[in-house]
């Protein structure tokens, strides 16, 4: 058969992004947020390496997790760092959480016609004290949540959480409302929960697992004290505190 | 930096916004470039070099590539060196386009020239070099105008072994065992069963002795590359680059298949 | 002939009548006052010191280098306005930058030296820029081994076995003068660089100074490093002792 491929002309377009897997979520509490996501790192079915970060600590009390394409990931979460950098400078205290949001949202729409293909996830403390996440899409489109997952498996992860943290699909006995925020062991196990899952469902999940939960100032820290693998991050004595938690996931 | 002041200019009172809490960034000015629409940016890799094989041991980290340079599916240049150490404590290999690696050995050649000068005693390593080189590369690919290379920078970081990668997309990570192109389908998993968890007593015979293992069943499957490569070596003894080593291999298997190609009996 | 009051020293594009330009000549002034500059095109490498002078004991020792690299192979030396000596060094590794980025090798010292010396002359041409305040001392081992040269403020540059500049240049270019440059090795000079700087630096009229000394040659690998500091202080001794024995 002749090769007719090469008399047409052809155009091969550079393409600007790609997709390097991994899933993060973020639920809050009453007076706590947790934000996790797990840390492969893949192209393709290549697993890149086991290791690289999706959620970065912002300030003493927000968390930002970011996933999607990971090159405009880390350079958005650069980006984000150096204007709160900035703040700071300017301003003498840190960035609150729901300026936060709206810096990020900026940040994200002024791109709108080069995107960072990154959604991201913002989590921590509000000024009142109550634990907060905000969720954004590519281009900047927010809103304030209580729980929300995102990037490979959320497709996975969301369903399961609209039944565990709304009750969505959930009948209560009569007389036993269903709580407004659940407590944080039960949060962490939900997280825990939904990151086996993925892993055991979709092949761009594992390796480990990254969960930072942020505490309101003066809360107990009494259910992370047994908690395996946790570690504390906080800086002021007097202020919110954080914690990170890192757990193994399937590997295959 | 440019010398003439005529050229400096001053700062003007409308780019400095004294409410805001960040400096306003400058663009330089650009003259508008009448045929801008028709510019040439997208571009395809046309001098390649194949994959490029990395691991930490317990001394450093160690990489190889082969000599060769392909310009598409004709060997072109076999005798091309794709391992280029830079300062005392890094070491870069690139494949993808040879073009477009000789000008970042330039950028990185004159980048550490310019450390050189500021004569603080300090020299880059290689955490800074591939932080440098995944700028380039990231802000490159967002000016659709990409270095289409991937690249592996190792080396000793503070007495630590350090390994990683950048690609054309601006892609970074870090890792005990990193492959670029068809290295990172048949070599990583062999390289990943050597090493994982045996870093720090993996000697550098065991390494070496892997990096071949590995290049010969490269050379075996991989139509783009060659039976004659370099090791690269980074240790608290500095950067070295080894002479070309070649590879035995012995294709008499070949003999007995049948089925395909000019033989069908 | 003096220049003062006669107008024609106000600006660097006026001739006076006899075809002076007298901002040069003022220029060269400013170098006439500055701590001593030396460099020696020996054997097998070149040799840079210079005699900093210490203004106020609190300055940091070390700072304000008049010693600087311009390229792997190449040093400079400033005598004269240190911020115009800045300005230069800054120029001259542009030049050899750029000299890379075109012929992608590194840039003789000739060459340099031809790009440098232009761009000073250019400084002597128009009246809203003053000449620069400050002569260099130019060294590098390249391609044709061991080389020195010295740029004054009017652009023009001479190449030197020994060149000397700033306050003591006269004497010591006469002990420049005594040396067998050309069989002397590196390290040989090192000692008798340091001897002349002490030599020259006038302890009764100036304040403190600081020895300040680079190298070139097979010892260095080719590269312009600053004299090991071990080495420095065993020069500084013998100059303090062959000053002594001097005297």
């Amino acid at each position: 058969m002749p090769d007719t491929a090469h008399e047409q002309p052809q155009q091969r377009q550079f393409y600007p992004y790609t997709e390097n897997g991994g899933t993060i979520l973020a639920i809050a509490g009453a007076d706590f947020t947790v934000i996790a996501g797990d840390t492969r790192q893949s192209e393709g079915y290549s697993i890149q390496t086991r290791y690289a970060p999706k959620v970065f600590r912002l300030t003493e009390r927000a968390v930002l997790a970011v996933n999607g394409f990971a090159a405009d990931g880390n350079m958005f979460v650069k980006k984000v760092k150096q204007r709160l950098e900035w703040y700071r400078h300017a301003h003498a205290k840190e960035m609150p959480l729901r300026a936060i949001a709206r810096l990020i949202q900026t940040m994200l729409y002024a791109q709108r016609f080069f995107p960072y293909y990154v959604n991201n996830i913002l989590g921590g403390i509000e000024e009142d004290g109550s634990g907060a996440v905000y969720s954004f899409d590519p281009v900047g489109s927010y809103e304030r949540e209580a729980c929300r997952a995102a990037g490979a498996a959320s497709s996975l992860v969301q369903p399961f959480l609209d039944n565990q943290i709304y009750f969505k699909n959930q009948t209560p006995a009569p007389g036993t409302p269903h709580p407004t925020y659940l407590p944080l062991p039960d949060v962490l196990a939900i997280v825990i929960d939904s990151f086996t899952s993925a892993t055991e469902r979709h092949i761009e999940v594992g390796d480990g697992l990254e969960m930072y939960v942020v505490l309101a100032k003066g809360r107990s820290i009494e259910e992370l004290a047994d908690v395996a693998g946790v570690q504390e991050l906080t800086t002021r004595a007097d202020g919110d505190r954080m914690f990170v938690i890192q757990r193994e996931l399937k590997k295959d | 930096m440019d010398h003439f002041p005529t050229n400096w200019g001053r700062p003007r009172n409308e780019l400095h916004d004294q409410y805001n809490t960040y400096p306003i960034h400058q663009r330089p000015s650009q003259p508008k470039d009448v045929f801008g629409e028709g510019v040439q940016r997208t571009q395809q890799p046309i001098v390649t070099g194949t994959s490029v094989l990395a691991i930490k041991f317990k001394d450093g980290i160690m990489m190889a590539a082969d000599n060769l340079a392909s310009y598409g599916s004709l060997a072109r240049f076999k005798d091309i060196q794709r391992l280029h150490p830079v300062g005392t404590s890094t070491i870069i290999g690139a494949s993808g386009d040879m073009s477009d690696f000789q000008y970042l050995q330039h950028t990185l050649d004159e980048l550490m020239v310019d450390e050189f000068t500021n004569g603080d005693g300090h020299e880059l390593g290689p955490a800074e070099v591939h932080e440098y080189l995944s700028r380039v590369m990231y802000g490159r690919r967002s000016k659709l105008n990409p270095l289409w290379n991937s690249l592996l920078v190792g080396g000793l970081q503070d007495g630590k072994p350090f390994l990683a990668y950048v690609d054309l997309l601006g892609t970074t990570y870090s890792a005990s065992s990193i492959a670029t192109g068809y290295g990172s389908y048949i070599a990583i998993p062999i390289l990943r069963a050597a090493v994982d968890n045996k870093e720090n007593t993996l000697t550098e015979e065991d390494a070496r002795k892997l990096l071949h293992e590995c290049m010969r069943v490269l050379y075996y499957r991989d139509a783009r590359s060659l039976d004659k490569y370099q090791i690269g070596i980074v240790t608290s003894a500095g950067v070295s680059v080894s002479d070309a080593i070649k590879l035995e291999t012995n294709w008499d298997f070949a003999e007995g298949i049948r089925g395909y190609g000019a033989q069908t009996q | 002939m003096t220049s003062i009051g006669t107008g024609y020293d106000l600006s660097a594009s006026t001739y006076s009548p006899d075809g002076r330009i007298f901002q040069v000549e003022y220029a060269n002034k400013a170098v006439e006052n500055s701590g001593t500059a030396i460099g020696l095109r020996v054997k097998d490498g070149i040799v840079i010191a210079v005699e900093k002078l210490i203004h106020s004991k609190l300055l940091v020792p070390e700072a304000n280098r008049r010693i600087q690299t311009i390229d792997r192979h190449i040093g400079l030396a400033s005598s004269g306005l240190l911020a115009d000596g800045r300005h230069i060094s800054n120029r001259a590794r542009d030049e050899a930058a750029s000299y890379g980025d075109t012929y992608r090798s590194p840039i003789s010292l000739k060459s340099l030296v031809d790009r440098v010396g232009l761009y000073v002359q250019a400084y002597t041409l128009y009246s809203s820029v003053r000449p620069f305040g400050c002569s260099t001392i130019l060294g590098a081992v390249d391609k044709t081994g061991p080389i020195l040269y010295v740029i004054e403020p009017s652009g023009v540059a001479y190449g030197y076995h020994g060149a000397a500049i700033g306050k003591g240049r006269q004497l010591a270019k006469t002990e420049l003068e005594k040396l067998k440059l050309a069989e002397l090795s590196t390290r040989e000079a090192v000692i008798e660089a340091a001897r002349i700087i002490y030599l020259v630096h006038d302890d009764a009229k100036e304040k403190d100074f600081e020895l300040e000394m680079s190298w070139i040659g097979d010892e260095t690998n080719g590269l312009h490093l600053p004299v090991p500091k071990d080495l420095l202080e065993e020069a500084s001794r013998k100059a303090k002792e062959a000053l002594e024995n001097f005297e």
